[in-house]
């Protein structure tokens, strides 16, 4: 054997080699595992780790209620623990810490303040509501798991109340999220919040606490609302 | 005081120099000379701290007012040094250097009034709202309420009461009227 026959054999060994090496550093990820390449709102792909892939591409889905008895069990079961997000958007969330108080004492009617919107199924919109705080809202309101309620507190949420000529806030809530209950007053007091409650729960026990599939129903419209008015959408269209 | 602000005048063409209190005077200086007198108000006469610093539109004189409020904490008085911009073309010298609490009386005041200040950190950065695309807000040729019914789906049907007409009208219906109820009531 020559030498030039030598060294022909160790390079096409030497890439043989390389090539198993590769395979099998291939077989060791799971496809699973495997970076999932999705658009990003801006329209540039990015790849997103399974790992953290809280990166969702899929619109709401309607939810069609069960009907029958498991559906008034499964209704008086979620009137029972209205569990609330403490997200204060206005002036309206200084009536919501007398609520946690001996005084008003909202535990012993099943509602309760949540730290999260994962953990929370009703979400309080306290009082005026501006563009930038609504853009959070709508964020928040989409990673809580349905089904959810929303209770308008104040009067701005209904009509813009006192604030209803102003450049930076919005006038009705309802054209962006959905809406249960709304309670008026400028300020409600807790007396009235715990009215809300109970009006949200006899809805709820009613079987009429359908808003969150009302919104995967038109979600294009509320999505079209929303895009008027917050002009710099930076964030991802669905995202729960 | 008055002798500090004759001083001053010595130095600087003072404009409207107003003695609002003992301790508390107005001037109006040129915008190229308006930096250059803060500056010289800090670093020579103690006027150490910067209270506030602010921009009023005056919409019938075509111009924007810029007022720099300075504090000595040794001599325990005020002063407050005034701008007048063009109102068409506003751009005023960044004071960022100063103190760095002018950046964000800059970046608000660019935000509220289109008040441009090159070279200040930050300043084309959002303030308070988000994506604004209209002209600035604070100004008086912005009708905000025209705005907002163009822009937030207004529910219409919209009624105001006089409280305490609303009120006695509800608690006392057949309470008689007096004269000058009667003639409010009209």
């Amino acid at each position: 054997m020559s030498e030039l026959d030598l060294n022909d054999k160790m390079s096409e060994m030497l890439a043989k080699s390389e090539a198993n090496v590769k395979s099998s550093k291939k077989n060791f990820t799971r496809p699973e595992d495997e970076l999932r390449e999705v658009v990003a709102p801006d329209g540039s792909i990015i790849k997103i780790n399974p790992l953290y892939d809280y990166f969702s591409d899929e619109k709401p889905k309607e939810e069609k209620p069960r009907g029958g008895v498991v559906e008034k069990f499964l209704n008086w079961a979620r009137s029972e623990s209205i569990w609330v997000l403490g997200f204060g958007t206005g002036c309206g969330s200084i009536e919501i810490p007398p609520l946690v108080t001996p005084r008003f004492d909202m535990f012993r009617y099943g509602v309760e303040m949540r730290p999260t919107p994962r953990q929370s199924n009703a979400f309080i919109i306290s009082g005026y509501l501006s563009v930038k705080t609504l853009k959070r809202v709508i964020r928040t309101y989409e990673q809580m798991p349905s089904p959810k309620y929303i209770i308008a507190l104040g009067s701005c949420t209904i009509n813009g109340g006192m604030y209803y000529d102003s450049y930076s806030t919005i006038n009705r809530l309802d054209k962006y999220i959905p809406v249960d209950v709304y309670i008026a007053g400028c300020m409600p007091r807790p007396e009235a919040l715990l009215h809300g409650f109970a009006k949200l729960k006899q809805l709820i026990k009613e079987g009429k606490g359908e808003k969150a599939n009302e919104y995967a129903r038109n979600f294009d419209e509320y999505k079209a609302n929303q895009k008027k008015i917050i002009k710099d959408w930076n964030m991802p269209d669905y995202n729960w | 005081m008055k002798q500090f602000i004759e001083k001053l005048s010595s130095k600087y063409d003072l404009q409207e120099v107003v003695y609002q209190r003992d301790n508390l005077v107005f001037a109006a200086i040129s915008k190229e000379n308006a930096i250059e007198a803060v500056t010289y108000l800090r670093d020579y006469e103690g006027f150490t701290h910067l209270v506030m610093m602010s921009c009023v539109d005056w919409i019938e004189d075509g111009k924007f007012q810029l007022l720099y409020l300075l504090n000595s904490p040794e001599k325990k008085c005020d002063i407050g040094i005034k701008v007048y911009l063009d109102r068409e073309n506003p751009v005023m010298v960044s004071a960022h250097h100063l103190w760095k609490s002018v950046w964000t009386y800059q970046r608000e005041i660019k935000e509220f009034y289109g008040v441009d200040f090159p070279g200040s950190p930050r300043v084309d950065e959002n303030f308070v709202v988000e994506g604004w695309d209209d002209i600035p807000f604070m100004r008086r040729d912005f009708d905000t309420h025209e705005y907002a019914e163009k822009t937030y789906f207004p529910r219409g049907n919209r009624k105001t009461n006089d409280p305490a007409e609303y009120m006695r009208k509800k608690l006392y219906p057949n309470q008689p009227v007096t004269a000058k109820q009667r003639k409010d009531d009209k």
